[in-house]
């Protein structure tokens, strides 16, 4: 019966997604254009492109999530959905659970096609596209989940929208740093297995704690 | 089913009402009146386990909502104004996610719900072509999802044309002879055709 109501809400979810394809479109659109501007402001020369491009991609990443969390609840909120979500006698993480795994496939899977795509213009060498997409596998979902978080945190607020943007940015540090740093490691040759491990960490971290935080916030926020 | 004991609740710095104390039972209707802003939402969403009051107990089958484990989920049914809905799926789409999260026992589908509502027509298009009568509507298919006991309906006369209300009332009806218990409320007086209501009646915040 639990895991019922949360398959129910995934498929929901993700052919929401599919009925609203610009709002599917947004984040890795986004996501494009920073790597574009970056592209364009570091000239034609395209020296040291490439030693900054691994943290242009990320950065790119962490703020498209911004993007594709910040009305997961307050729209739910508004048209009353979230109310059917509290009142649910499924599980309330697990809910939440379903409802971040729907907005990263949605979010971060159009990136992950374009990885490629952004790694090129970057002047990445092909040899690291590989890794830049598996770090980018690793670490993206623990910002939706994070990102799942501050949104719930900020359920019913006016201001809403920026503030989840600073609410949630710098939690996103820490994920920034590992990525980026595998890849790198990598580019000079090193291992690239203790930032590989940190970012699994903290994937495990975020999908232990952070949907059952969600559901806190979200049940305490959202009754009015 | 329910009982409230003493309940109080404030909202920001507004007290809403206190000591307030009432039983639901089944076959009951028990109508919540009063002025704009005296609570009667609140009040419901109390009655749902969705707020906790600032004092008082809120007690389902005797067991107190705070120390529960939850079952008077399955068994509790709230229909708020806000229905619920996705404006980008259709009418069966958004029941068929209802029906899965509120859980409890299964009684009609979603176009078994939608026909009796009248919005047979309307299955496959996406509720954003809905009128608000009939997104009303269709917030009201929801009681015929599952099996609850108690409905807790907020303003469900609302934007509702004629055949609309009677066939409210109608569903009311049944729900009561069945055994369920019914809270409703509304800011106007209702010509209740259902002799055995009782009223709940919140005063004005001081």
């Amino acid at each position: 019966m639990m895991l019922e109501g949360c398959g129910s809400l995934l498929r929901h979810e993700l052919r929401l997604g599919w009925r609203r394809p610009h709002e599917v479109i947004t984040p890795a659109g986004f996501a494009l254009v920073v790597v574009t501007m970056f592209s364009f402001a570091r000239g034609s020369g395209s020296d040291g492109l490439a030693e900054l491009g691994p943290g242009v991609v990320w950065t790119a990443a962490l703020l498209s999530m911004v993007i594709a969390v910040e009305n997961m609840y307050s729209a739910d909120h508004e048209d009353g959905t979230l109310e059917l979500l509290l009142l649910s006698p499924a599980a309330l993480p697990l809910l939440v659970l379903a409802k971040t795994a729907a907005r990263w496939l949605w979010g971060a899977g159009p990136l992950l096609l374009a990885a490629p795509v952004l790694g090129w213009m970057l002047g990445l060498p092909t040899a690291a596209l590989p890794l830049l997409i598996a770090s980018l596998l690793l670490g993206t979902p623990t910002l939706y989940l994070l990102g799942a978080f501050g949104a719930a945190l900020l359920v019913g607020q006016r201001q809403g929208a920026a503030l989840v943007a600073l609410l949630v940015l710098p939690l996103g540090i820490p994920v920034l740093i590992f990525a980026s740093s595998m890849l790198e490691l990598h580019a000079a040759g090193m291992d690239i297995v203790a930032p590989a491990y940190y970012l699994g960490a903290l994937l495990v971290l975020a999908l232990t704690f952070l949907p059952l935080a969600t559901a806190t916030a979200l049940a305490s926020n959202a009754a009015d | 089913m329910l009982k409230l004991r003493d309940v109080s609740l404030e909202r920001g710095e507004r007290k809403l009402f206190a000591g307030l104390a009432t039983e639901i039972g089944p076959g009951r209707l028990h109508l919540a009146t009063g002025g704009n802003g005296t609570g009667k939402t609140s009040l419901l969403k109390l009655m749902a386990g969705l707020l906790e009051p600032d004092a008082g107990q809120v007690l389902w089958e005797d067991e107190d909502l705070a120390a529960s484990d939850g079952s008077w989920r399955r068994e509790v049914l709230l229909l708020s104004h806000k229905g619920g809905f996705k404006l980008d799926l259709t009418p069966i789409e958004n029941l068929q996610l209802a029906q899965a999260l509120a859980g409890g026992e299964p009684w009609l589908a979603a176009d078994a719900a939608c026909a009796r509502l009248g919005l047979a027509d309307h299955n496959d298009r996406p509720c954003r072509d809905l009128s608000a009568g009939q997104r009303r509507r269709l917030g009201l298919a929801r009681l015929l999802l599952n099996r609850a006991r108690l409905w807790l309906l907020d303003e469900p006369f609302a934007n509702l044309d004629a055949a609309g209300r009677s066939l409210l009332l109608e569903l009311l009806e049944e729900h009561l002879t069945g055994g369920g218990g019914a809270v409703v409320t509304s800011h106007v007086d209702i010509d209740w055709p259902v002799p055995a209501a009782a009223r709940i009646e919140l005063e004005p915040a001081s």
